[in-house]
């Protein structure tokens, strides 16, 4: 158990009053009112990754309510979200819990906050890398950059042959004949941030 | 009955299928033949997005979506087998549905019309209702003696949005048992894979997998099967217990019941062996 989830807590509730519209610019990137919430905690008891997060989903959802936009941007929690809408179909809310991480991971990558899961945004960016290149994704390829950029050639060298073998990592990618159209979507985004 | 011409239903495989997942899409295309459907694959379909393009950029996940609706052929049903490929498309569907602003972009985008009366479809929703002895040779019941657990990973769970799409809980057990075998129960059957956190968290993914991988040997089965290529995929590559299981895919199930000898390159893709199994059910030779 991490000290934050201890119970009964010896802190007062903290709060940050310069971000009180931090609920309505959740609400603008990713369409989810998360002041439906009303903290029952079915979503962190449903979660399959709640032991291996900093904060179980509705905690984030509470960061978020406070205004403690660091502490939300920064947490673990919104990487390791795989969004399976495991949490959702039991919310009696009914609250888009994968499409609020997905709102909370977009403005920490605009706003450049330090990013709890480094090598979970660089993965996504190498699936993005090879969708940009051929419009699908080649796992081989996502391997070897993702493998490339953390020096990291051992790990998982066993699985990997062992896929190659089987014949589920090809060597060339599938690709599609009209990149043009896939081009136009990845080009550069009128605010200037990188997402991919 | 249904021996008639068989009907065209439009096919996005996604990249799975397309790649590591060769031995569900060819089950896949064999079982549907042998029940009368054709599937025609989406011409030059382009990856959904998959996880991550939703996860770091919703523009770009919708438009990679919206995209492969545009190519769909007016007047038949998009049929897809990833759960994921097809929460993707549906998703975008009933965006451009609700939203004139989508709309008007995802016409810009791409010049073709969009098609408000789509229907997208998981090949569940084909297979629900129809009686698939009668299209095995004989009316054999070859599945039997073969117990399975179901285990459909989180691919009957569904954002708010699209809460009004079918579930389809219960639908492995009840064709596979029509066809002889026998589902156990077991609590792992709407457990999360860990999907894409295998490649950057093998250590979160390991435990989990090794979980459900003990969970199927301790309810006394025979084998664990699939209906999605990255449940498989992680079943497969990350279970690190000694005595493992074979994971099949729920089309190569039903294409052995049926009676399919295509099966030549299936079960040599498979990462733990599910050969000796099959033999001794007598469902290959
Ligand atoms: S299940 Fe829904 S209402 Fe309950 S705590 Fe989670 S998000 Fe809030
Ligand atoms: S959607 Fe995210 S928070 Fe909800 S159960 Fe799945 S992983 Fe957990």
């Amino acid at each position: 158990m991490k000290a934050d989830r201890q119970f009964p807590s010896k802190e007062l509730i903290k709060s940050n009053h310069l971000n009180l519209d931090f609920v309505s610019e959740i609400e603008k990137i990713s369409g989810v009112n998360i002041n439906k919430c009303y903290h029952c905690k079915t979503c962190a008891g449903g979660c399959h990754f709640y032991q291996t997060t900093d904060y179980p989903p509705n905690s984030v959802i509470r960061l978020a309510q406070l205004g403690l936009r660091n502490e939300a941007l920064e947490c673990s929690t919104i990487w390791l979200c795989v969004g399976c809408h495991t949490c959702s179909i039991q919310c009696p809310m009914g609250i888009d819990m994968a499409g609020f991480m997905d709102g909370l991971r977009q403005i920490a990558i605009r706003e450049e906050v330090v990013i709890a899961e480094p090598d979970i945004l660089n993965f996504h960016r190498d699936v993005l890398h090879t969708i940009k290149r051929h419009g699908r994704t080649h796992k081989l390829e996502v391997m070897l950059r993702y493998k490339a950029r953390k020096w990291d050639w051992f790990s998982d060298l066993a699985v990997g042959l062992k896929m190659f073998s089987k014949g589920k990592l090809h060597l060339m990618p599938s690709k599609i004949k009209a990149i043009g159209e896939i081009r136009k979507i990845f080009a550069p985004r009128p605010d200037g941030v990188i997402y991919e | 009955m249904n021996r008639k011409a068989s009907i065209d239903l439009s096919f996005f495989p996604g990249c799975s299928l397309d790649t590591t997942a060769t031995e569900n899409n060819l089950s896949l295309n064999s079982l549907f033949n042998r029940i009368g459907y054709n599937l025609v694959e989406l011409d030059d379909w382009n990856c959904c997005g998959s996880s991550s393009a939703h996860s770091i950029n919703s523009e770009l996940a919708s438009d990679l979506a919206t995209r492969n609706l545009s190519l769909a052929p007016k007047g038949r049903p998009l049929v897809a087998a990833c759960p994921s490929c097809l929460l993707r498309l549906q998703d975008a569907h009933f965006h451009l549905k609700k939203n004139d602003e989508e709309r008007l972009r995802y016409e810009e985008r791409w010049g073709r019309p969009f098609d408000p009366e789509l229907k997208i479809l998981h090949f569940f929703e084909i297979l629900d209702g129809i009686d698939l002895l009668s299209f095995a040779k004989d009316r054999t019941k070859r599945l039997d003696g073969l117990r399975f657990v179901p285990y459909y990973g989180c691919m009957l769970a569904h954002p708010p949005d699209l809460t009004r799409e079918k579930e389809y809980h219960g639908l492995m057990e009840k064709i596979l048992a029509s066809l002889g075998a026998t589902p156990l129960s077991w609590p792992h059957a709407s457990q999360c894979c860990g999907t894409f956190l295998s490649v950057a968290r093998p250590d979160i993914v390991t435990p989990l997998v090794d979980r459900i991988i003990q969970g199927a040997r301790d309810a006394g089965t025979d084998c664990i099967i699939t209906a999605c290529a990255m449940c498989h995929l992680n079943l497969e590559v990350r279970c690190s217990l000694k005595k493992t299981i074979p994971t099949l895919y729920f089309t190569e199930v039903l294409s052995l019941a049926l009676g399919s000898d295509e099966h030549k390159t299936w079960f040599s893709r498979h990462l733990v062996d599910p050969k000796p199994l099959l033999r001794s059910k007598g469902l290959i030779q």
